[in-house]
């Protein structure tokens, strides 16, 4: 098979996987699954990015996914002013002072000559900072916290459009990056692996905690979507003059004036129901195209190249006078500019943050089986690795009670092995997906659609 | 009948052919010592001895056996030790477990061996439980050898002991080397300092781009007028 | 004079005695890893989730056990388990290496192959233990409660402050210390501990010596997984045993391993202190501790805590981060990754 006809296969049984969910269950579940599907595929290119073309190993997805999050609610929230007053000001202070703190320590450690004296001046900065810091902090934030806890108690956003947050949450996301490649970036695979875990822990740690943010464990709901909302729709004249012309063959044959008026009351509803789903799909399928059209473009260009040949001769390269650790450092905040973009439209489509959900089983290492499974260092693997790796993680618990039904009716109903086997249905996801990775890593380690270099004749 | 020969060796490893074609012999009670500029093949050439690469060609036989298919771990067994070049001691462990190491295939009494090797070099007796990696460059490469010595071989195999240690430690190793040799072991060398080797040496064989160019005992190259031109500065 | 031995008594009972027993069950999870790392070269992603596998078998046999009416008098009875189960998972771990890393061993793949490896192993035994057992919490620890009771304690001394010495806490410490000393006992003095270290040291020159690899990494295996199995069981019955929690230790103990220098043993047992005392001294309310040792005129109004509690986990991994920044070696120089 040539490597094009290999990459149509694929998304053909792709796309007849989603078919058949659309006819099997109902084409409401399966928009549910093709919009997930749209956030993981384009949060698999922004590892892509990372692992593909340069071969970091970003075991932190999870905290770029949280740090898009964060930036829904703090774009999209109506400000919370009575927080703002009985905090904002005691919180500024604060801030101002971390801050200077940061400031005067960064002046510190440039202008003093390394040594004891250095360190010893640096753990007072921080210390007199800390402590200067911390008294208006938690006045602020004690203030903050008690302003209608059970509805607010936090500052709120900016009240603007959801939308808006898709670029912050990339901008977030890059600025963290920036952080971590100064830390990180330089160390061996493994070494940088456990760091970027560690750090997107202290991130969602920091979500957690951080109430007078993001109200913490008390989540933010309601958050305002970028597409109508259904009972909007059910209510437009519009939408139910197109839902009657769609549906007018089973209208026209309803008995009596009563009976249609009911069959059209449930085909609005279903309709907008997917219509909703189908804007979303829209939105997110633009976004994937726009981050796989520049994906595509920039592994073809010299830049590309020159990633690709700093991933596969690092020390040649470096030799070339290719400044590694820069470079590395670039494609580590552009892929993490993605993932915080897909971050933001997660939170968007859910239309509340949760930051007890984060974790990184789902949110960095299924990420991480995505690109691998589907093709490292091929954009389209990475797209097709992340529709379905999302389509098996969801429909792993339906197929496996299906089967694991029929099991129980050769072993007949009601013993305890039965019931056990029922619990564990939803944990075959963890146990499949493993394996699977095993086996792709061993027996086709490049991916279903392998890496794709065009050659220049 | 050489006790280790390697004929009409050819290969390299996985690129083009380093050795083509070259032959190296060695019999038990005798030091043989592969000289040559830079870029040879003499560390491949005893390589290829040890069986680290693949030959498309030639053969290598001990003790008159074709030991071709066996791997490195096997000749071992098989009584062909090998000093590396480098990172030759176990930097972490101390002299004595060095040795101990050397050892590990044995399951006879060691210590006696133990015993000759700490009167062969007294200085590691007396840093018998230092960390070898805190040794100087000569004492290391002596517990490089020792850990050798230990597996009780018919074969000893040095890539370049010499690199990088003074002139005296040099003149001490050879002297070292020399003793190593009356107790009936076969060495084999590869070295840098060409004419202190052959001074030493019952072979020579002088390698240029992976093949024999000169092959002798080591005073005859030594006297030969072309080897001296060509490889010993005049 | 009582004032100060109240303080030393609070801060013992809420800082030091939890703090050692989390620390050995830390020192005994980043032993594993740093051998693993030695000899395999490679952190492994799964060992957390190792920890949750062996500590399940514990479980599992030890309801067996007290279903026969079998117990260890005020001993908790997962120590009669604990043989048996250590067994068990190094069966699976050399099960794992066996279909897993051997392969990659064989064509000498990079490290980052082995981490991909070893999160497809994470996955696995993530499944698997929560098929198995589920998801909730589970309490095997039975037997007596207490070696000390903190109300016991107030009598005998007279303080008014209670110091409390869990048995689980007494047997983590008591057990830690033997399995470390008999893990030195075998690196230092035994052959195949020599031949461990010699091959974490320089694997070209193990191979010249003849030692065997093959082997070297299977006894690597079967006492990493006998460690994962005791830490775990430890840390199941001093708290509870739940998987996700497991999973989540995987960074302290990285953490650990980190700190004290991996590849390094001693180092990993040293940065399993220091993680442990880290999270709790740094997240433990000083209040009532200042109240004791400070003259009235100074004492805090506020909670006196450095952090708060939640914070505890996330101590670890700053912990590490400046490890990171500051010396990547790690205390013990260990290898540089």
């Amino acid at each position: 098979m040539t490597h094009r006809q290999r990459t149509i296969f694929a998304f053909s049984i792709l796309a007849a996987l989603l078919l058949f969910v659309g006819f099997g269950q109902s084409w409401s579940v399966a928009l549910v699954i093709i919009n997930l599907c749209l956030v993981s595929a384009v949060m698999a290119l922004g590892l892509n990015l990372q692992w593909g073309y340069a071969g970091l190993f970003n075991a932190g997805v999870m905290g770029f996914a949280a740090l898009g999050g964060v930036a829904a609610i703090l774009v999209s929230h109506a400000p919370v002013e009575e927080a703002w007053s009985a905090g904002g000001g005691n919180l500024l202070i604060a801030l101002g002072l971390f801050a200077l703190t940061v400031a005067v320590g960064y002046i510190v450690h440039r202008r003093m000559a390394a040594g004891n004296a250095r360190r010893l001046v640096m753990l007072g900065v921080i210390l007199i900072g800390y402590w200067s810091f911390r008294g208006f902090f938690s006045d602020a934030v004690r203030a903050i916290e008690s302003v209608d806890p059970v509805r607010t108690g936090f500052l709120g956003g900016l009240g603007m459009p959801i939308i808006f947050s898709w670029v912050v949450g990339g901008l977030f996301a890059a600025g963290v990056a920036w952080l971590i490649g100064r830390i990180a970036l330089g160390l061996r695979a493994d070494y940088f692996a456990i760091a970027t875990l560690g750090i997107s822990e202290i991130v969602v740690a920091l979500l957690k905690n951080e109430d007078w943010l993001t109200r913490g464990p008390k989540n933010v709901s309601g958050l305002k979507r970028p597409v109508p909302y259904e009972v909007e729709l059910q209510s437009s004249d519009w939408f139910i003059a197109a839902i009657e012309r769609l549906h007018a063959g089973a209208l026209s044959s309803a008995a009596s004036a009563a009976e249609r008026q009911d069959i059209l009351a449930q085909f609005i509803i279903s309709g907008s129901s997917i219509f909703v789903k189908l804007c979303y799909m829209g939105l997110f399928g633009t976004v994937l195209l726009i981050v796989l059209g520049l994906s595509v473009r920039a592994l073809n260009s010299p830049w590309g190249r020159m990633m690709r040949a700093i991933r596969d001769r690092e020390d040649a390269a470096s030799a070339m006078g290719k400044n590694v650790i820069f470079r590395h450092r670039q494609i580590f905040i552009l892929g993490s500019a993605i993932i915080g973009v897909a971050g933001a439209m997660l939170t968007t489509i859910d239309g509340q943050f949760t930051p007890g959900s984060y974790n990184p089983l789902r949110y960095s290492f299924l990420i991480w089986v995505m690109v691998i499974i589907g093709g490292s260092g091929n954009n389209l693997g990475a797209v097709l690795g992340g529709f379905l790796i999302w389509f098996f993680w969801i429909e792993a618990e339906p197929a496996s009670l299906w089967v694991l039904g029929h099991a129980i009716a050769v072993l007949g109903d009601g013993s305890a092995i039965a019931q056990r086997m029922i619990d564990a249905a939803p944990h075959m996801r963890q146990l499949l997906m493993g394996l699977t990775l095993i086996m792709v890593l061993r027996f086709s380690p490049r991916g279903i659609l392998p890496e794709y270099v065009r050659h220049i004749r | 009948m050489s006790y280790l020969s390697g004929e009409n060796l050819r290969g390299g490893y996985g690129g083009a052919d380093i050795l083509q074609g070259c032959s190296i012999d060695v019999d038990r009670g005798e030091i043989a010592v592969i000289v040559g500029p830079n870029g040879a093949g003499k560390s491949t050439a005893m390589n290829a001895l040890l069986g680290m690469l693949n030959l498309s060609e030639g053969k290598v036989l001990l003790d008159g056996r074709d030991i071709s298919d066996l791997s490195p771990q096997d000749r071992v067994k098989e009584g062909m030790a090998f000093v590396p070049q480098t990172n030759n001691v176990f930097a972490s462990m101390t002299v004595q477990e060095n040795l101990e190491m050397g050892a590990y295939l044995r399951r006879d009494n060691y210590m006696e061996t133990m015993d000759q090797i700490y009167s062969l070099f007294p200085i590691l007796a007396e840093k018998r439980n230092q960390a070898a990696g805190e040794l100087s460059g000569g004492q290391r490469q002596q517990v490089a050898v020792g850990r050798a010595l230990m597996t009780d071989p018919t074969v000893l195999m040095l890539d370049e002991p010499t690199a990088g240690v003074s002139p005296i430690v040099m003149d001490e190793l050879f002297d070292r080397i020399v003793e190593i040799k009356k107790a009936g072991i076969a060495v084999l060398m590869v070295e840098q300092n060409a004419r202190q080797a052959l001074n030493v040496a019952d072979r020579g064989f002088v390698l240029v781009t992976g093949e024999n160019r000169f092959t002798d005992t080591g005073d005859a190259l030594l006297a030969n007028p072309d080897v001296r031109r060509s490889f010993l500065g005049g | 004079m009582t004032e100060f031995l109240n303080a030393i008594i609070l801060l013992s009972n809420f800082v030091i005695i939890p703090a050692l027993s989390y620390g050995s069950q830390l020192a005994l999870g980043a032993l594993g890893v740093t051998l693993v790392f030695g000899i395999l070269r490679f952190a492994n992603f799964a060992h957390g989730d190792l920890m949750a596998f062996g500590t399940m078998v514990t479980i599992f046999l030890t309801w067996w056990l007290q279903s026969l009416g079998v117990s260890f008098g005020p001993l908790p009875t997962a120590l009669l388990a604990l043989p048996a189960a250590i067994v068990i998972t190094a069966l699976f771990a050399l099960l794992t290496d066996r279909l897993v890393y051997r392969y990659y061993r064989r064509i000498k793949a990079v490290p980052v192959v082995y981490i991909v490896a070893s999160v497809g192993v994470m996955f696995v035994l993530n499944g698997l233990v929560r098929i198995l057992i589920g998801t909730e919490d589970q309490l095997f620890s039975d037997g007596q409660k207490f070696i000390i009771h903190a109300n016991d304690f107030k009598q005998m001394t007279g303080l008014s402050e209670g110091l409390s010495f869990k048995v689980t806490q007494g047997l983590t410490i008591a057990l830690a210390v033997l399995v470390v000393a008999a893990l030195f006992w075998f690196l230092q003095r035994t052959r195949t501990g020599k031949a461990m270290r010699a091959y974490s040291d320089n694997e070209n020159l193990a191979l010249f010596s003849g030692i065997n690899p093959d082997r070297v990494v299977m006894v690597t295996w079967i006492i990493a997984a006998s460690l994962a199995t005791i830490a775990g069981v430890l840390y199941g019955l001093d708290k509870s045993f739940k998987p996700f929690i497991y999973f989540q230790l995987l960074l302290p103990i990285f953490a650990a391993a980190i700190v004290g220098g991996i590849g390094q043993p001693i180092g990993a047992i040293v940065g399993g202190y220091i993680v442990a005392f880290s999270e709790i001294a740094s997240t433990y309310v000083y209040r009532k501790f200042l109240i004791y040792v400070m003259p009235e005129s100074l004492e805090p109004t506020g909670m006196a805590q450095v952090l708060p509690t939640e914070y505890k986990f996330a101590v670890s991994f700053v912990l590490l981060v400046v490890v990171l920044l500051v010396r990547p070696t790690g205390i013990f120089r260990g290898k540089v990754l």
